[in-house]
């Protein structure tokens, strides 16, 4: 009676009912436990070393007060605010990804990113503006940019295509570009060292104050990221099957593209517009869990391993130069985008 | 199967479009159109390219907002039920539908369910029943733990069936279901929807191309040209020479098919053009 291939079946009293993949409950678990790992040897690595078990301790209330102040003031909110950044980015990532049903319709490739730095550069040189103007002028720019290429993406009839909003993001991203180096070659000197975080995106120096916006955003974003996910795993058959299922695709796909945005912003605000992870993340989850799906929440549990091992890896392989994050994500980000497209082109996908 | 779902207001069809002005953008593919779906039929709407057949099966699944008229399901404008009770009345088999990458067959009949399922209630024991039953009736239980981008064709537009079976619903409407399809494969889809219709009660309504499947599957046939409808019923009263000429601007014969005995169309040969005196300028050729 039962067909094969459709997971495992949970029921509870009151009809309520769910299937659940058992690998995709395990790479959930191997992440998380990853996560804590790596906050562990983020938080005991640096100049003054500590050890893993004092780590641990501190975190859960013990240590001394010298630990505790290198744990709890200069490290643990830098590790959080990687892990929550690149959560963020990887649900906003799984989100566009699935909205324009291509691999590459990541928050980078379709112009906010972009948009976001050429917003925080115009405050830095035109205005001079303090920190927090230039988050906001981020903000400003990253959610203009992305108004801008919905309704160059817009046909009236169909709505918005993917491919479409990939191609114009593109397209104007290369103006923002060419807008933000133009803004650069204007800035004084301790402007451009300011405009080079809104440049690559970097962790070095952040605090509670930074830990707290993007905490309470996610907290709010990825539960209705993660109801509205049932619409978009039927939108990934194409708007018409969508339709005749009973979506309202128009609506469902304005509320997911305005989840994404809101994502993406509160991560660009805390960390600077970091490069790849929003377009790496889903794509490695997917294959993690070999699960169909939009899965945001594979996405956003490899986002937050890539950001915080990234920030890491640049901390302490490149440990006497301050290397921001993006930096890395940039590389390795790189790297695994030419490996996608080289395996879309030799199955004949793209 | 269910057919209590539906508040009948009146004693007409339960889906019929009034008046419908189609078109897309600027380009206007129809204007006061009407049509009717006989309850219970298996409608079959025919017609030459760009006539406006799948616009106004797109038209009838709200798809597609006409600029004007009203499309009608179980006496209420469609647009004005809520989109996933319209899903659970009637439900579409569009023309190109996207397979998730490496998304198991199991799995995307099960997305045919979507309709009838909640927030809490994702997966109950109703729908494992009918997803059970949707790919027993299209005879893909064999393949359900295969990944779909695996199948042939023919397997492929089987299971799409499939799903759209499985939000069971009481009118199916396909758009041209035996596209990309080899002969062979179109003849098994089509026997498909003919047992689905009537074994299971279903009104079918298909976009087809091939006006010879349209006469032999159709219990009503719908002519279209131009954006209007030139002849409707059941086609062995309606399909002669005279009509096939009207609608496609093709002579033809039309004879009874030898295993069912409805029309076949047999399209003239240019034979007696080919006979005419040929110029004098290519002396030998004939």
């Amino acid at each position: 009676m039962r067909p094969d291939g459709l997971g495992r079946t949970v029921r509870l009293p009151g009809g309520i009912s769910f299937r659940v993949e058992p690998r995709a409950i395990g790479v959930a678990g191997v992440l998380v436990g990853l996560l804590l790992v790596l906050l562990v040897l983020a938080v005991g690595t640096g100049e003054y070393s500590i050890p893993p078990g004092d780590v641990v301790a501190t975190l859960l209330g013990g240590g001394d007060a010298g630990t505790q102040f290198v744990v709890e003031t200069l490290r643990l909110p830098r590790a959080i605010t990687a892990i929550l950044v690149g959560a963020a980015l990887g649900a906003a990532g799984a989100i566009f990804q699935s909205i324009t049903r291509n691999p590459l319709g990541s928050p980078d490739v379709i112009g906010f990113t972009a948009g976001a730095s050429a917003g925080a550069l115009t405050v830095i040189v035109l205005f001079g503006g303090g920190a927090a103007a230039v988050a906001g002028g981020a903000l400003g720019g990253g959610v203009v940019t992305a108004v801008l290429v919905y309704l160059l993406a817009f046909r009236g009839g169909e709505g918005v295509q993917g491919y479409r909003l990939v191609l114009v993001g593109i397209g104007l991203s290369f103006v923002l570009f060419a807008v933000r180096d133009y803004l650069l070659t204007h800035a004084k000197l301790e402007q451009a060292t300011v405009a080079n975080v809104w440049i690559t995106g970097s962790l070095n120096g952040r605090g509670w104050e930074h830990v707290v916006p993007v905490g309470l955003a996610l907290a709010l974003l990825l539960p209705l990221a993660a109801l509205m996910s049932r619409e978009l795993r039927m939108m990934e058959m194409g708007d018409d099957a969508a339709v005749a299922l009973g979506v309202p695709v128009a609506r469902a796909r304005g509320g997911l593209l305005a989840i994404g945005v809101a994502l993406t912003a509160v991560a660009t605000a805390s960390a600077g517009p970091v490069l790849f992870v929003a377009l790496a993340a889903p794509q490695i989850g997917r294959r993690l869990t070999r699960a169909t799906g939009p899965g945001v929440g594979s996405a956003a549990l490899t986002g937050a391993v890539l950001l915080i091992g990234g920030d890491f890896a640049a901390q302490r392989v490149f440990a006497d130069s301050q290397l921001p994050v993006g930096v890395v994500t940039g590389v390795a980000g790189g790297a695994y985008l030419i490996w996608l497209l080289y395996h879309e082109w030799r199955d004949g996908r793209a | 199967m269910k057919h209590t779902d539906h508040d009948r207001q009146d004693g007409g069809p339960r889906l019929h479009g009034d008046g419908l002005t189609l078109g897309y953008d600027e380009r206007q593919v129809a204007q006061d159109l009407s049509v009717a779906i006989p309850d219970g039929s298996f409608t079959v709407v025919v017609g030459p390219n760009a006539c406006g057949k799948s616009t106004l099966l797109r038209a009838l699944a709200r798809m597609l907002k006409p600029s004007a008229g009203q499309v009608v399901l179980d006496g209420r404008q469609i647009t004005e039920l809520p989109s996933k009770e319209v899903a659970r009345r009637l439900g579409l088999l569009p023309q190109s539908s996207i397979a998730p990458d490496a998304i198991t067959v199991a799995d995307l009949v099960a997305r045919g369910r979507y309709p009838h399922q909640g927030l809490l209630r994702q997966w109950s024991r109703e729908d494992e029943r009918a997803v059970a039953a949707a790919m027993e009736a299209t005879s893909v239980t064999d393949l359900a733990s295969r990944a779909v981008d695996e199948l042939s064709g023919g397997q492929r537009q089987r299971v799409w069936l499939a799903m759209v079976l499985a939000q069971e619903t009481s009118i199916v409407l396909l758009d041209e279901p035996t596209t990309f399809l080899d002969i062979a494969h179109q003849i098994e889809v089509l026997d498909l929807c003919a047992d689905l219709h009537r074994d299971q009660g279903r009104t079918m309504v298909a976009v087809l191309h091939d006006l010879n499947h349209a006469c032999r599957y159709a219990t009503h046939l719908v002519a279209m040209r131009g954006g209007e409808v030139v002849a409707e019923g059941d086609p062995a009263q309606i399909v002669d020479a005279e009509l096939v000429e009207r609608v496609f601007g093709l002579r033809c014969r039309v004879i009874p098919d030898p295993e069912t005995g409805t029309p076949l169309v047999v399209p003239a040969a240019r034979r007696r053009v080919a006979a005419e005196p040929l110029p004098v300028a290519a002396p030998g050729v004939a």
